[in-house]
């Protein structure tokens, strides 16, 4: 990253050009060197079973029965049997999945999902807001599909980022005006990142839904919480950021406060504020997931993870857990787009 | 700022009057509401107070101070208003039921926190510093791992714990691996980055000393490394604690932190509950201020440790 930064110049096919070799193939070989692994590990993971599979088929299998079978090395048994392998690639309920098992499982569990899907046009023989027929719609609102759970688990996320943004930003603009505060409340705001809050994320939505809070208002309770005070720490260092010497150039236009808080302080903070909102956004996010783990919830890639676990649908579990991959990339990537509109807006890109 | 000191009159500040103020509406409303105010007020000013002094006592006070009026805050009015056990119990209930559970609260400890975090977290930070000394000499690789590894931490890498607990079954195993899994990337990350913080002037001096690789790499950019790898270690010390308790929900034996949060959750026994948070902060503290120790030591260089 450091050393695109060091090509001035910038003509648009050039930089894209060197982009591909500096950046994408590097990242395409790791991406193709994880997905290699993965695969390789596909065979041995799931060995076992498709032995015991075997020799209950009545096939010639060494050792031949499941007692001697579980007490001989894996290895061992791989060298011995090696017309098993390929079973163990094409498995029902694998314990580890080929990649491409999850990426039909998440096709089917969305634009798989849409029957009969067609254009019917708006108004006059509409079936509902969008124009398409009710089958496609299927597709965000079937209680399968991944893009409902995934939204289920979102709405929640942003309304609690939102909310813990927001305060964040009330409490370091309060810490920096005050030193009181800063003195009382800064050293929990740093400490309180050391404790493990996260793991009771649940139990706090079940004593909520106990008082009769219910709807979006508990699981956003905890991503709130956990995209506070990120932005705390962060915009409190960007509001200090400016140096004695432009604070005295304010002084020196005799600027009042307010006019050094919004004409130098808030501008120069907020470099510091999106590298916390990065952090906060996928810690929410985070937060949502594991609130809804061990709480019934019955919607959401959370409640997703724990149905899979219970019932042994690993291809499951693993779709879910790609689903919010690309749900945290994309929110991290969107807060990223706006990052980069903004500094460059302000000159303030690096 | 506020000033506060012996030789104002109480009379002449407007900010005492309006505390005074809203204390008194809030005893008309309610005497509980206004005793909780008056607490507020009280430990505020005294806070305001000594925040203005310059001895270095008196500031360790205000942080202190801030904090058990917290406490105080949130015991007097679980009490004054009877608010149910099952929703929130008073510190002092909390403070009862670590003190009756400490053989209980022990054996969690050791389960999640030592065996479970502890391993994990040791195996994890080798495995990334490894990586990140074996992909050092190759700058094609470290090209693309930065972006990969950058990507994967930002993940909920903690939504991996069902998986790994049906792979490596119910024991501590299972929370290490998780835990192995969510430390890995951000600190490979930050080792990655530390490797590459020596400037060229510093690795030309190396190389007029003859140094080899190996030297070069022992003597200059592992130390050089060392404040970026620590940076990585301490964002770490938190997610491993995380990642043994969730792990527990998923499936674990009947002793560990997640597993007592989460049947004694099921009995409504909620100050048990908060025993395991307390004892849950206490040790991500401790583990965090560890790392802190060892980097202070280890960095004593670094312009971040002087003062």
């Amino acid at each position: 990253m450091s050393d695109a930064t060091q090509t001035a110049p910038r003509s648009g096919l050039s930089l894209g050009l060197r982009n591909v070799a500096r950046g994408a193939l590097p990242v395409a070989v790791v991406v193709g060197v994880l997905l290699a692994l993965w695969l390789a590990a596909v065979g041995p993971m799931n060995f076992r079973l498709a032995l015991d599979q075997a020799t209950r088929g009545g096939a010639d299998v060494i050792p031949a029965t499941p007692q001697e079978q579980g007490e001989t090395a894996l290895i061992r048994l791989m060298l011995d049997n090696p017309g098993v392998l390929p079973a163990a690639y094409v498995f029902e309920r694998p314990r580890l999945p080929r990649p491409q098992d999850v990426l039909i499982e998440m096709r089917d569990n969305t634009v798989g999902l849409a029957r009969d899907c067609e254009w019917t046009g708006w108004g006059e023989g509409g079936e509902n807001w969008s124009g398409l027929s009710n089958g496609c719609l299927r597709v965000i609102n079937n209680r399968r599909s991944l893009i409902f759970h995934a939204w289920q688990t979102l709405a929640p996320t942003l309304l609690g980022f939102a909310i813990g943004t927001g305060l964040g930003i009330l409490l370091a603009v309060g810490i920096v005006h005050n030193r009181t505060m800063d003195l009382s409340v800064m050293p929990w705001a740093i400490a309180s990142q050391t404790i493990p809050i996260l793991a009771i994320a649940p139990m706090v939505i079940v004593v909520l839904n106990a008082m009769g809070v219910q709807g979006l208002l508990p699981k956003s309770l905890i991503s709130s919480y956990l995209s506070f005070f990120p932005v705390v720490v962060g915009m409190v260092k960007g509001l200090r950021s400016p140096n004695g010497m432009e604070l005295d150039l304010m002084r020196t236009y005799s600027a009042s406060g307010a006019q050094v808080f919004w004409k130098l302080r808030l501008p120069a903070s907020l470099p510091y504020l999106f590298t916390s909102l990065k952090i906060g956004i996928a810690a929410a996010l985070v937060g949502t997931i594991v609130a809804e783990l061990p709480t019934g919830a019955r919607f959401g890639l959370g409640a997703r993870l724990l149905t899979g676990s219970y019932y042994g649908q690993t291809v499951q579990i693993w779709a879910a857990l790609f689903t919010a991959a690309i749900s945290a990339a994309l929110l991290v990537w969107i807060i990223g787009a706006i990052e980069r509109r903004v500094l460059t807006g302000m000159g303030l890109a690096r | 700022m506020t000033v506060l000191s012996g030789k104002t009159v109480a009379g002449l500040n407007p900010k005492i009057w309006l505390a005074v103020a809203a204390c008194l509406i809030g005893f008309a409303y309610d005497w509980r509401v206004g005793l909780l105010l008056t607490i507020w007020f009280a430990a505020w000013g005294v806070n305001v107070v000594l925040s203005g002094q310059r001895a270095r006592a008196a500031r360790l006070a205000v942080p202190v101070i801030f904090g058990l009026t917290l406490l105080v805050l949130w015991q007097i009015s679980v009490r004054a208003f009877g608010v149910n056990q099952v929703i929130l119990p008073a510190p002092s209930d909390i403070w009862i039921a670590i003190i009756q559970n400490v053989p209980v609260l022990w054996a969690d400890f050791i389960q999640t926190v030592v065996k479970g975090a502890l391993s994990g977290y040791v195996i994890g930070a080798i495995l990334a510093i490894g990586t990140a000394i074996a992909v050092d000499r190759s700058q094609f690789l470290q090209r693309g791992l930065l972006p990969v590894g950058n990507f994967i931490a930002a993940l909920p890498i903690v939504g991996t714990a069902p998986i790994l607990v049906m792979w490596f079954g119910f024991g501590w195993q299972s929370k290490a691996a998780v835990v192995v899994v969510m430390v890995f990337f951000p600190i490979l990350v930050n080792a990655v980055a530390g490797l590459k913080a020596t400037e060229a002037m510093q690795r030309d001096l190396m190389h007029t000393y003859a140094a080899s690789y190996w030297q070069g790499l022992i003597k200059l950019r592992l130390p050089a490394a060392l404040p970026f790898i620590f940076n990585g270690l301490k964002v770490c010390t938190t997610l491993a604690l995380i990642g043994a308790i969730v792990a527990e929900f998923f499936g674990s034996p009947i002793v560990g932190m997640g597993f007592r949060i989460k049947t004694s959750f099921g009995t409504l026994e909620l100050a048990m509950v908060w025993a395991e948070i307390a004892v849950s902060a206490v040790a991500g503290s401790g583990l965090y201020g560890l790392v802190a120790l060892a980097e202070r030591r280890l960095t004593f260089w670094h312009p971040s440790q002087q003062r």
